[in-house]
């Protein structure tokens, strides 16, 4: 166990390097001059070229990279070029909404996309079966901003359940985890639906049977358990595609997490936010894959963590 | 019931008539669903099971013996497939008329059934506690304190060893033979009726089938239970029934007590079906060939194959599976050398490293070339030496014609012009007993036996040297195995090839092969001639191995050997603690014994 997370951890940190790298890259290549938008379109030619100094953004891109690589052991994610404050203050101070959000879509998520699934494999073939299913295609290819507006529009707008936009009560996180978990929903429903049949084939569901046990009893506690172990290991990926989504729901539903500061920083080319930004991010999704691994042995004894 | 129970126990005599039918099947019918209109699978199926009898229904793949079974327990597939007509009669109530809900008081607490596959039968997440305990709670509602108790009173029964300790185990950490000793202390903690076995002892070695037949025998003796044993093989029978139900296409084909059908079966393919029966103890078809001398087709020495464990931190090697391990044997132009042991002895290791699947040390040659000696000789030695494997569906590859399939080694090796190619293809179609107009199908067109005819025109296709045959008959039933083993026969003659043969099974051993090497833990423990082996065992263990196969003649008396369960050792080994090498000793005419 312990020469498992240290294996992990080590993996881990290379994978940030790596990320690092290759978003450094990326920016550093963007046709868009940061420097630009600090100094506005009427500065003068010298004011541009002393604010870019002063970055040390005139300096060859090695220089550059290994400076924020040497800020980045230190744990130092540099200063917002617009802003003058610390990266890591801003997405320390917006993080926990994020992270919250994410728990909520997450629930969301699994509540819906595994009932779903489960029934449509219990009543495969039949006509419920199939109006599951072209609900899960619809959530799976309905763009974000769109199911996010709708949902606005009918439980905020019309019926006025919940809040149209903000942060702070429960109520405020219905519609934004609703938006980002609805396209995880169309995937695991169908993820369990297949897993279900397939499990559901098994011999050891017939030999339950034969037992004599009653259906709900076969359903829940042989073939449930094993139905879900390849649905676990999603989860682990889906922080990466909640990522990119957080970064359009937290926009429509006004949510102030990092996929706002995200979004503005890149409408600003403010790099150290970007990049500290998709640091996090990547952390995350390989915090979450390594919990996915690590919650995995409790349900299959099969897995044991070497 | 409980006094019906209590008489059960006291009843002795098996078979012994005018004894209480405990369930009755009569006129059932049962068919599938199919584009076609409905296909009947079972058709006036009747027959009636006495207590404390074992009724035996027999047949090939396809028969419908299985299916009769799902149907007594309710658990037929449907809605494609379902009973059409008739009735079975536990008692005075007709089964086929109950609900799913009704069924569920049946199943497992009047009729149990245990099943052909114990590697998967068990829920691989949940311990065998749970399973076991929530089988009897679901019939039984006891307290959990008093569920245990029988659980563990259960596996008693079934003698496993330290019962309390396995109920804390999950199916993974058991055998093959012990997670079937669990399906049947799952199938009997109830005191069922009737249990139904279908092909129960099929996918275990042996010397564990033995076992299982002895506990199930004993079991019903204790119990008073009537078992309806389904199995395909005619030893299985022999050793087990009181009667017997000899099915084919989904009817009844013959129905006897099971001294009379062995000895005047009246039915043409009941003497058909036991015709085909290898025996073991009758020899061969043919006198095994002298010892040939010349050039070996294969020359193997000191072979060893380890499979690295890895661990720790740095993920070093810290175990090693000894697969095999230190293993010699030679084997001549138009020889058949038999290898046979349980799972897990290393016989299909040293197929693979034969043709250079698996790193090895030690020495291959085949045909003259060593293998090891560049991507020169590896090209020489596949195409000198063909496999054959055992499931001749899953070696097929389902989107290619069977001709382009026993073609694609000839274009690999860049071997004629297309024209020559087809032509070859026809004459190898014709050789293995199909029309070379089949060449345009389909594999899942053609039976089982049948595909293992095409894989076996495939491994001559090269004209090879040496062909390995990897358990090449044992999924195929009784009479297509005798005729498949016929062409392997003929074909050796014709081509001069000289035969590997894997198989766990000594009859089939006996009937084909001239040398004969037993293998224990990745070692030979016994080699010499057909006649040595089967006629003069030395070492215990092939003493063990052929004790333990069921004969097709219920006249045999066995002597019930009553020892505990045997579980063969694990061959995974810490890094520097390698196995003991066994040294062969001769005791005579090329024949070699470990001490």
């Amino acid at each position: 166990m312990a020469a498992f997370l240290a294996r992990r951890l080590v993996q881990s940190a290379l994978i940030l390097l790596g990320v690092s790298f290759v978003t450094f890259v990326l920016l550093y290549a963007l046709p868009a001059d940061p420097v630009r938008q600090i100094a506005g379109r009427s500065a003068t030619a010298e004011t541009v070229e002393n604010i870019r100094r002063e970055l040390g953004l005139d300096r060859p891109f090695i220089v550059q990279y290994a400076r924020y690589l040497g800020g980045l052991l230190q744990g130092d994610l540099g200063r917002s070029y617009l802003q003058k404050t610390e990266v890591a203050e801003l997405i320390a101070a917006r993080l926990p909404a994020t992270l919250l959000l994410m728990l909520g879509a997450i629930i969301a998520e699994l509540a819906i996309g595994l009932t779903m699934g489960i029934i449509a494999a219990l009543r495969r073939g039949t006509a419920t079966d199939t109006s599951l299913m072209v609900a899960s295609f619809v959530g799976v290819s309905a763009p974000q901003f769109v199911v996010g507006l709708l949902l606005l529009y009918v439980f905020a707008v019309q019926l006025q359940w919940f809040p149209i936009g903000g942060y702070g009560t429960l109520a405020h996180l219905v519609l934004p985890a609703l938006t980002l978990g609805i396209l995880g929903a169309g995937w695991y429903s169908r993820m369990m639906r297949s897993s279900m049949i397939d499990v559901l084939r098994q011999d050891y569901i017939r030999t339950a049977r034969a037992k004599g046990l009653a259906r709900r009893r076969i359903v829940l506690r042989h073939a449930l358990p094993n139905a879900i172990l390849p649905i676990i290991a999603m989860i682990g990926i889906d922080i990466g595609i909640f990522m990119g989504g957080i970064v359009v729901v937290e926009s429509v539903f006004g949510w102030p997490g990092i996929g706002q500061l995200a979004w503005q920083a890149i409408q600003r080319v403010d790099i150290p936010i970007i990049m500290g930004v998709t640091l996090v991010s990547a952390f995350a999704i390989v915090l979450g894959n390594l919990l996915a691994d690590l919650v995995t042995p409790f349900i299959d004894p099969r897995i044991r963590i070497r | 019931m409980i006094a019906a129970r209590d008489v059960a126990e006291d009843t002795d005599s098996t078979g012994a008539e005018n004894v209480a039918t405990v369930l009755s099947v009569e006129a059932l019918g049962i068919s599938v669903r199919t584009e076609a209109g409905l296909q009947p699978l079972v058709s006036d199926m009747g027959f009636a099971l006495r207590r404390g009898e074992t009724l035996a229904i027999a047949g090939e793949s396809g028969s419908g013996k299985s299916i009769t079974a799902l149907a007594i327990m309710g658990l037929l597939p449907a809605p494609a497939v379902r009973v059409t007509g008739g009735r079975i009669r536990l008692g005075e109530t007709d089964l086929t008329t109950l609900g799913e809900r009704a069924l569920q008081t049946v199943r497992g607490n009047r009729i149990a059934m245990i099943f052909q596959e114990p590697m998967t039968s068990l829920n691989p997440v949940m311990t065998i506690g749970t399973q076991l305990i929530e089988a009897i709670e679901a019939h039984d509602p006891l307290p959990r304190v008093e569920a245990r108790t029988r659980a563990i009173a259960a596996l008693q029964a079934v003698r496993l060893s330290e019962p309390e300790r396995r109920l804390g185990q999950y199916p993974d950490e058991l055998s093959g033979g012990m997670r079937q000793r669990v399906m049947i202390a799952m199938a009997i903690a109830l005191r069922p009726d009737v249990l139904i076995a279908d092909e129960p002892t099929t996918a275990l070695d042996v010397t564990v089938q033995r076992e299982v037949l002895d506990l199930l025998r004993r079991l019903q003796r204790d119990l008073g239970t009537a078992i309806i044993l389904i199995t395909h093989d005619m030893g299985v029978v022999a050793e087990m029934a009181d009667r017997v139900l000899i099915l084919r296409d989904g009817r009844i084909v013959e129905e006897a007590p099971v001294a009379r059908l062995f000895e005047s079966p009246r039915a043409a393919y009941t003497r058909e079906l036991l015709n085909a029966v290898p025996r073991i103890g009758s020899g061969a078809v043919q006198t095994a060939r002298a010892r040939p001398t010349g050039m070996p087709v294969a020359r193997v020495q000191d072979l060893s194959v380890a499979f690295d464990l890895r661990g720790g931190i740095f993920g070093r090697v810290t175990h090693r599976v000894h697969a095999v391990e230190g293993v010699s044997f030679e084997i001549h132009p138009g020889e058949t050398f038999a290898l046979v042991g349980e799972s897990g002895s290393g016989k299909s290791t040293i197929a693979r490293a034969l043709v250079g699947l698996v790193p090895f040390s030690g020495s291959v040659e085949i045909a003259g070339q060593r293998l090891g000696a560049g991507r020169h000789a590896l090209r020489a030695v596949r195409r000198a030496a063909q496999l054959i494997f055992q499931d001749p569906k899953a070696a097929l590859d389902p989107r290619m014609r069977v001709g382009d399939l026993v073609a694609e080694p000839l274009v690999i090796h860049g071997i004629g012009t297309p024209a020559e190619r087809r032509g070859r293809v026809a004459n190898l179609f014709e050789r293995v007993g199909l029309a070379p107009a089949d060449a345009d199908r389909f594999p899942h067109e053609f039976s089982g036996g049948q595909r293992q005819r095409i894989c076996i025109a495939r491994a001559l296709a090269l004209e090879p040297r040496l062909i390995i045959a990897d358990e090449s008959v044992s999924a195929l039933d009784v009479s297509v195995q005798a005729r498949v083993l016929d062409l392997l026969r003929g074909l050796k003659d014709d081509f001069g090839v000289a035969y590997l043969f894997i198989s766990h099974d000594m009859a089939v051993v006996e009937n084909i092969a001239d040398r004969v090497a037993v293998m224990y833990l990745g070692q030979i423990v016994e080699t010499g001639s057909r006649d040595q082996i089967f006629r003069d065992p030395r070492h215990s263990y092939t003493r063990r191995l052929i004790e333990a196969v069921p004969i097709p003649d219920p006249t045999h008396v066995r002597q019930p050997v009553d020892r505990p369960p045997s579980e063969i050792p694990s061959p995974v080994r810490r890094i520097g603690d390698p196995p003991n090498r066994r040294s062969l000793i001769s005791v005579g005419h090329g024949h070699l014994v470990a001490e």
